[in-house]
């Protein structure tokens, strides 16, 4: 199988889905002659011109809502945002008008559109610009989240994101842009709501999403090595719906479970997966639900500082070793 | 309002003593040679994230903070070096900042885009587009509550003109009567957007105020005298009608939007850059200005650049030698009460490390 990048693999995605539905159209800023702020829209607009290809002003709130607008008549709009932390200036288009219409339509409306961008810290762009909101737009019912973490999740989701008929908000990670994975050459869908099992494991469970999926890698790997504690970690691949089986399956078989995410802990993504388990397999678990987050405070400039801010395979591997 | 022949002619300018034109041209090369070390060390790993350079709009920061009294304050974006060494921020601090160390002017959480001077009456560095500039509105209103006489000038970009906030603080300045001074910097680009691509407009940005009915003026940014002219006018205003007024000042950035612009070179051309710097470049134009009034020989100038480029070498080397923040320093500076540990930070959780 090629081995393709992370930013190549979104690419593809937008390309084939504009290649075969007339209303799949891409619109944000620097997305058309610039390449896009990330070039993961690169050459599309040389492409496929300017139809397609949109680019806008610095007008979150516009674009968005824009696109919301279009998608109510069957339009499939693709938004970029430069940066998910920008959709904080969109946030009542997002929330209200796409989260919303819906449901108060009572169903007569329905809104296929995709919101995507990187979201993530790491970078050192500083807290205004190191958001990430995958757990506050998924305590809103009515929009999809998905947190894809390799190039082969990226692909199949972005596609899978802009043929549903729902909002969905993809949420990428600069650092994951240039990673390379294997690919397929033929079309495929990866479903929203189906966790994968990244690596099986029979002790204890990482639970994780985006980013994070790579660290519990990298931790579950020297769990094995230097522990002999064999860690299965999952990647949730989306958020919103959530695949509460493949959690629950896991943990069955291995009685712990650790929740690892680069959102700060609050409500955080772990806090809603860790209700879960005690609610529902409370006598299948050896040990309180762990979690690791990102440490509670705004996203420090300082590089140095930041990589400690975010959560890493050591952090990871203390939490386990705290539960077994 | 006086009508001038020459923007030198203005009461403002025919107030400044040698030494004070001396400074403003020292201030430029300070900020000049601030930004061209700095990306030197940005390109040599020394620092992360954005680097949003100032170069070719010094006197744009230098012109106008240098009108600003007891009273009045500023705020702007992300692109932000060149006002906070206009306002006498600390050149080691700002370095420093850069550097990501504990000696930055933010301690180093804030980062190129985030530096702050309230005793100085800087309100920031703002990275979000357009985030900012209803700061400057409730500066203002601050302000006018408080019952002082004072303004506060608002920079933004081009580009951020077309944020709705923008539009929101434009129409309650003018509902309000608030003496803000929105001041558009001009350099022709949002990131690689022309201006022409980003904006429906006639003539000129600023012209939105008239929907507004606010005062407007557009002029060009180039010369240290003009800008202080045309600026004061609106800081009179402000300061005895309560009044805002939307400035739009014409200017040119050097190099590309950030470092990380990896366009730079292609949305423009090259002969456009050079230009600017040829026939239009603030340092040169003062400096003329400064040998043409006998103030300054060409040697004099010379070596005012050269304390310039060694003070941000001192810069450096400061930043050098200073410690990175220590790893507590990641949840202090969040709440006010937690740090001073007052008897509101007593009761609650308010960190959820596990
Ligand atoms: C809300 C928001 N959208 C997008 C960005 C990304 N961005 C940062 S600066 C910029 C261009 C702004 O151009 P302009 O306002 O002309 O200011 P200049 O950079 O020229 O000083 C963009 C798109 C951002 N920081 N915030
Ligand atoms: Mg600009």
């Amino acid at each position: 199988m090629p081995l393709i990048t992370y930013r190549e693999a979104l690419k593809n995605a937008l390309s084939e889905e504009i290649e075969r539905d007339e209303n799949v159209f891409i619109l944000g800023e620097e997305v058309a002659q610039y390449n896009g702020a990330y070039k993961v829209t690169e050459g599309l607009w040389k492409k496929y011109g300017d139809k397609r290809v949109v680019d806008t002003p610095i007008s979150e709130a516009g674009f968005i809502g824009m696109g919301i607008g279009a998608a109510m008549l069957g339009l499939r709009p693709v938004i970029e945002l430069m940066f998910w932390s920008f959709a904080y200036v969109g946030f009542d288009q997002i929330v209200n008008n796409a989260g919303c219409v819906r449901y108060m339509s009572g169903g007569l409306v329905n809104l296929p559109l995709v919101i995507r961008g990187p979201a993530n810290g790491g970078t050192n762009v500083g807290a205004t610009h190191s958001h990430t909101p995958e757990n506050l737009l998924a305590t809103t019912p009515g929009l999809k989240v998905v947190t894809p973490a390799t190039a082969y999740d990226a692909k199949g989701l972005m596609k899978t994101a802009i043929r549903d008929n729902d909002p969905v908000m993809v949420m990428e990670n600069t650092l994951l842009y240039g990673e390379k994975w294997e690919v397929p050459d033929e079309e495929y869908l990866v479903p929203l709501g189906v966790a994968d099992v990244k690596r099986q494991g029979n002790d204890i469970t990482l639970i994780a999403h985006g980013r994070a999926v790579i660290t519990c890698l990298k931790a579950a790997e020297l769990l094995a090595a230097e522990h002999k504690i064999s860690a299965e970690v999952i990647d949730l691949r989306s958020i919103r719906p959530l695949d509460e089986g493949t959690l629950l399956d896991s943990v069955r078989k291995t009685h712990r479970a650790v929740v690892v995410e680069e959102n700060k802990p609050f409500c955080g993504v772990g806090a809603q997966i860790a209700s879960t388990l005690q609610e529902a397999i409370f006598d299948e678990l050896d040990a309180p639900v762990g979690r690791v987050s990102s440490l509670d405070g705004p996203a420090i400039y300082s590089p140095p500082l930041e990589k400690k801010q975010l959560p890493d395979a050591a952090r990871v591997i203390a939490k386990v070793l705290d539960l077994c | 309002m006086e009508t001038l022949a020459h923007p030198a002619d203005a009461a403002i300018n025919r107030r400044l003593t040698k030494e004070e034109k001396i400074r403003f041209l020292r201030e430029m090369f300070r900020i000049r040679r601030f930004e061209q070390t700095s990306l030197k060390y940005y390109n040599l790993g020394k620092m992360g994230g954005f680097l949003h350079l100032y170069s070719g709009q010094e006197a744009v920061a230098i012109g106008t903070v240098s009108l600003l009294g007891e009273n009045d304050h500023l705020v702007t974006a992300y692109r932000d070096h060149g006002h906070a060494l206009a306002v006498g921020m600390d050149m080691k601090a700002c370095m420093a900042e850069l550097f990501g160390k504990a000696t930055g002017c933010s301690k180093g959480k804030g980062g190129s885009m985030h530096f702050f001077a309230p005793d100085k009456k800087f309100w920031g560095g703002h990275g979000i587009v357009g985030g900012q500039t209803p700061l400057g509105l409730g500066l203002a209103f601050g302000l006018k509550y408080k019952g002082l006489r004072g303004c506060c000038l608002c920079y933004l970009g081009d580009g951020a003109v077309n944020q709705g906030t923008f539009h929101e603080s434009l129409n309650v300045a003018a509902l309000f009567k608030l003496p803000v001074i929105y001041i558009i910097e001009n350099n022709g680009y949002s990131m690689g957007t022309s201006q022409k691509r980003s904006s429906s407009f006639q003539e000129a940005l600023a012209k939105r105020a008239e929907g507004y009915d606010m005062v407007w003026d557009v002029f060009k940014g180039e010369d240290v005298y003009e800008v202080r002219a045309k600026t004061q006018i609106a800081i009179d205003r402000a300061h005895n009608d309560s009044e805002p007024t939307l400035l739009e000042i014409q200017t040119y950035r050097y190099y590309g939007h950030s470092v990380a612009d990896a366009n730079a070179k292609k949305y423009r051309t090259p002969e456009e850059i050079e230009r600017y710097k040829a026939n239009h470049d603030p340092i040169r134009i003062w400096s003329r200005r400064l040998m043409e009034e006998g103030i300054l020989t060409e040697t004099q100038i010379e070596n005012i650049d050269v304390e310039a480029k060694e003070e941000t070498n001192d810069a450096v080397k400061f930043a050098e030698g200073s410690p990175f923040p220590s790893e507590d320093e990641i949840l202090s500076d969040v709440y006010w009460e937690v740090d001073h540990q007052t008897d509101a930070a007593k009761y609650g959780r308010y960190f959820f490390n596990s």
